[in-house]
């Protein structure tokens, strides 16, 4: 019997992580359910135990159910039938699994019939059910949706859709329209409060929803009229049980192809106001988008694994001039640095979602009671942490999951681009996740400011000052002197841009990158502490460190103010 | 509204047969069980999702185990817990070992009037014996219409249900009245995965032997504190029954020989695509009773 989660042995390492003894006290807040629900831990081994438990479980569908349907689903795919989404067969099979094992509403609290699940469960489950089928977690992750309700919705609708969800009930986020992608401050579709009905109505367009019919959808709308941005836009939740939406289309996609990406058409549609007005984007929209990127972070770290396994197995398969094609250095190599940066993302997506999870929690706590100083400094503390390393789990999980799809490919030669082997698809699949929940570049824009205001320095001297094996004490000097490069690269351009306005957008991408580098070999290297595997990413990885902060250094140190001109040229073109 | 139904899986923890290696059998010629994992038998599994999905269909229904074996065989139980059943009962006794299938049937069907149940299903046959004689037993132990080969209740009435056999030739509905005994065969739909707020629930879930193995532990406080935890162990005396019809003493199986049989191919025909050439071959696969 295979199990995604037993044959695994980073995800083990990272569900037994130090910090999950705070995370889980905070979680559970002192065990105070423990009598009140039988799911409930009576303490933090039983806590743990359960939490081994499930993601086994999980483990087990992804590989028994979810995995031998993924080539089906991805030919089948969903289809529109009289305004409503039909899902391929597949998938089908796949939501009955998932539901019939109860794993809906893993992180949602137990009174709306949730398991009250710490997050970083969540994100294991979406990046086991990813490797399994990267399009089936675009539609089960989204119940992530259901977190911002728990977090801003009035108890009445928490009780409503919060405990449909825990059943089951599939979510999407309706924020993107024909003219608002990127730029979601232009969204246009209407909601007008009915006096009459006593509801608001939404009518307007979304486009490119992913899993738009959906039974909950949280939709952001224009409810302040006369206005044109991001000001006048509120967050509503919409019941598809009342009418008024139908799915005018599915687009044709070149990856995830089982996930319906829809175009929506409302027609008075009735909806809740969720929290208060006008703070939609500003407000509710940045929290949804920060755990969508943080579930694209899962996905993409899931997607990894299947490129790297596909990719190891077929090396060890086949053969050329007398021997497996793994005996050559060039595919050794080749795959070793995949794992490393398989192991790299890893690490990254969860430290991320340890910081994501101890905010997140102080602030359910805050709601309950005034916190302490103390607690109050934690918060921020992680507050500011949560928000540097989120666009950075994003952005390098999902160009990971772009080039370890690659090499998959590029390891099966030829066989590799037909579509005999899972690779293609997965090559397929992996080719939005640097796109979509904000591109690569807007990431980078969402993470300079963590560069040159020092979150992540500060974070990585205090990485420096971690206690380490032996043998990484090497790799951890290496990572100072690097450090202290960046540093000059970053004042640099802090001293050209004062001239040159956009001298640091220029170099915005080459700083983020060599900065989340840094971070990640300290990362593993701190790893090597619970197991050697992890000495070996590190060395590998500090490698490619090594190599990345001189490129840009030598990039960067060797460009000057007139570059932004000679970059801008092209805008004159065409 | 049809009455609710109190059922009663037959299961059987056997060696997992299915991944036999070079210690699987002793060298006396008897299965090895240290050496093979345990696991829940298939076709049981089949049973089981029968009665859940009746428990499903008819409200107020209950849903045990009742299995017979050393206690790492509440095992099961447990696991049948996680997936929906709501206890179960594990028969466990020295002086139950070494029992054919007559002498289990004899202890199960005492067992059964002790329990009682409207309805008790079981897979047709374990994989380590093979014999499919069990469930039949059982059924003409208590006296009760048996319906073997079962693969799917269509209907369930007042006071019967309306089952689908699958033959070998066909399928086959039946109606029988209740109580009843029915055999799952393997192509009845699969067991439904384990739901992870069950797992949470009953993982604790124990037989009294195991409590008393560990007293201090948080099983043990957790089990003494709530009953849906106790997982009922039952001994040949509270059962009641006649020991001489248990264990070795009430199992007239004895085992002569164990011989490896394996196939040789003797002879090879080559035949041509044509129509009538394969007609030929069924004829004589149909003169030779390889067919047919």
């Amino acid at each position: 019997m295979a199990n995604f989660f037993l044959d695994n042995k980073d995800l083990q390492y990272h569900l037994e992580h130090p910090l999950m003894q705070k995370i889980v006290e905070l979680k559970e807040r002192g065990f105070r359910e423990k009598d009140l629900y039988d799911t409930a831990p009576q303490n933090y081994e039983d806590a743990m135990d359960s939490y081994r438990r499930v993601m086994e479980l999980t483990g087990e569908v992804c590989a028994d159910v979810i995995a031998p349907n993924a080539e089906g689903v991805d030919k089948e795919g969903p289809r529109v039938v009289n305004g409503r989404v039909e899902y391929a067969s597949g998938t089908v099979e796949n939501m009955k699994a998932v539901n019939s094992a109860g794993l809906s509403g893993l992180t949602l609290p137990r009174r709306f019939g949730g398991s009250n699940f710490p997050l970083i469960c969540f994100v294991m489950a979406n990046e086991m059910v990813a490797r399994a089928d990267a399009s089936f977690e675009n539609i089960w992750g989204l119940q992530d949706c259901a977190e911002t309700l728990n977090e801003f919705a009035s108890e009445e609708q928490k009780m409503k859709y919060l405990s449909w969800v825990c059943q089951g009930a599939t979510c999407a986020m309706d924020l993107t329209e024909p003219d608002a992608g990127s730029d979601l401050g232009a969204v246009m579709l209407k909601a007008t409060w009915s006096e009459e009905k006593q509801t608001w109505l939404l009518n307007g367009v979304k486009r490119f929803i992913t899993n738009g019919d959906g039974e909950v959808s949280l939709v952001l709308a224009r409810t302040e009229e006369g206005t044109t941005d991001a000001r006048g836009l509120s967050m509503l939740v919409y019941d598809k049980r009342n009418g008024g939406m139908k799915v005018r289309r599915i687009e044709n996609k070149l990856g995830i192809k089982g996930s319906p990406t829809c175009e929506l058409v409302f027609t008075d549609a009735p909806a809740e106001l969720v929290g208060d007005r006008k703070m939609g984007l500003i407000k509710y929209v940045m929290s949804l988008m920060n755990a969508a990127r943080l579930g694209i972070g899962a996905q993409s770290v899931g997607l990894c694994e299947a490129a790297y396994r596909e990719a190891l197995k077929y090396a060890h398969e086949r053969q050329q001039f007398g021997k497996d094609i793994i005996k050559f250095p060039a595919l050794s190599e080749m795959l070793t640095n995949m794992r490393a940066r398989l192991h790299g993302a890893r690490a990254l997506l969860y430290e991320t979602s340890r910081f994501v999870e101890i905010y997140k929690q102080y602030t359910h706590i805050s709601h309950e009671r005034s916190l302490e100083g103390e607690e109050r400094q934690e918060m921020k503390f992680y507050n500011r942490l949560a928000d540097g390393f989120t666009p950075l789990v994003k952005l390098f999980a999902s160009e990971y999951a772009n080039s370890l799809a690659y090499d998959a490919i590029q390891i099966h030669g030829g066989s590799g681009f037909m579509k005999d082997y899972p690779c293609e698809r997965l090559y397929r699949d992996a080719r939005i996740m640097n796109i979509y929940e904000g591109t690569s570049q807007l990431q980078v824009v969402a993470a300079i400011n963590a560069v040159t205001k020092g979150t992540y320095m500060e974070q990585i001297v205090r990485y420096e000052a971690l206690e380490y094996v032996e043998a990484m004490q090497p790799i951890v000097e290496k990572m100072k002197a690097l450090r202290m490069r960046v540093e000059a690269m970053i004042n640099y351009v802090e001293s050209v841009n004062k001239e040159f306005p956009q001298f640091k957008d220029l170099h915005a991408r080459r700083l983020v990158e060599s900065v989340g580098h840094i971070i990640i070999t300290l990362l593993l290297a701190q790893q090597a502490k619970a197991d050697e595997q992890y000495a070996a990413d590190a060395k590998v990885f500090a490698k490619l460190t090594e190599a990345y902060v001189a490129s840009a250094e030598t990039y960067v140190m060797n460009s000057t103010g007139e570059d932004v001109a000679l970059m801008s040229e092209v805008q004159e073109q065409y | 509204m049809n009455k609710s139904l109190k059922i009663v899986v037959l299961a059987k923890q056997v060696p997992d047969t299915r991944n036999v290696g070079k210690d699987a059998m002793t060298a006396e010629g008897t299965v090895n069980r240290a050496a093979l994992p345990a696991i829940f038998n298939p076709e049981d599994k089949n049973a089981l999702e029968l009665a859940l999905r009746l428990k499903d269909e008819v409200a107020g229904s209950t849903v045990h185990i009742l299995t017979m074996g050393p206690q790492r065989a509440a095992d099961i139980i447990r696991d049948a817990m996680y997936r929906g059943a709501d206890g179960g009962y594990l028969l466990s006794d020295r002086k139950f070992a070494g029992s054919d299938t007559l002498a289990t049937s004899y202890a199960l069907s005492c067992a059964l009037r002790t329990i009682g149940a409207d309805l008790i299903i079981a897979g047709r046959q374990a994989i380590d014996g093979d014999t499919a004689q069990v469930g039949s037993q059982v059924a003409e132990k208590l006296g009760l219409p048996q319906v073997t080969y079962a693969e799917q209740v269509v209907e369930v009435k007042p006071s019967s249900l309306v089952v689908r056999r699958r033959l070998e030739r066909g399928v086959e509905t039946v109606e029988t009245p209740l109580p009843a005994v029915i055999t799952v065969n393997a192509s009845a739909p699969e067991v439904r995965p384990q739901n992870a707020r069950l797992v949470m629930k009953y993982k604790y879930a124990m037989i009294p032997s195991e409590i008393n193995a560990t007293p201090d532990s948080l099983a043990a406080k957790m089990t003494a504190e709530r009953d849906y935890l106790k997982i009922v162990e039952l001994t040949a005396a509270d059962i009641p029954a006649d020991e001489q019809q248990l264990g070795l003493s009430g199992s007239p199986t004895k085992v002569k020989k164990i011989e490896n049989v394996v196939f040789q191919a003797k002879e090879a025909k080559r035949l041509d695509a044509a129509d009538e050439s394969i007609n030929e071959l069924m004829v004589e696969l149909i003169a030779s009773h390889t067919l047919g």
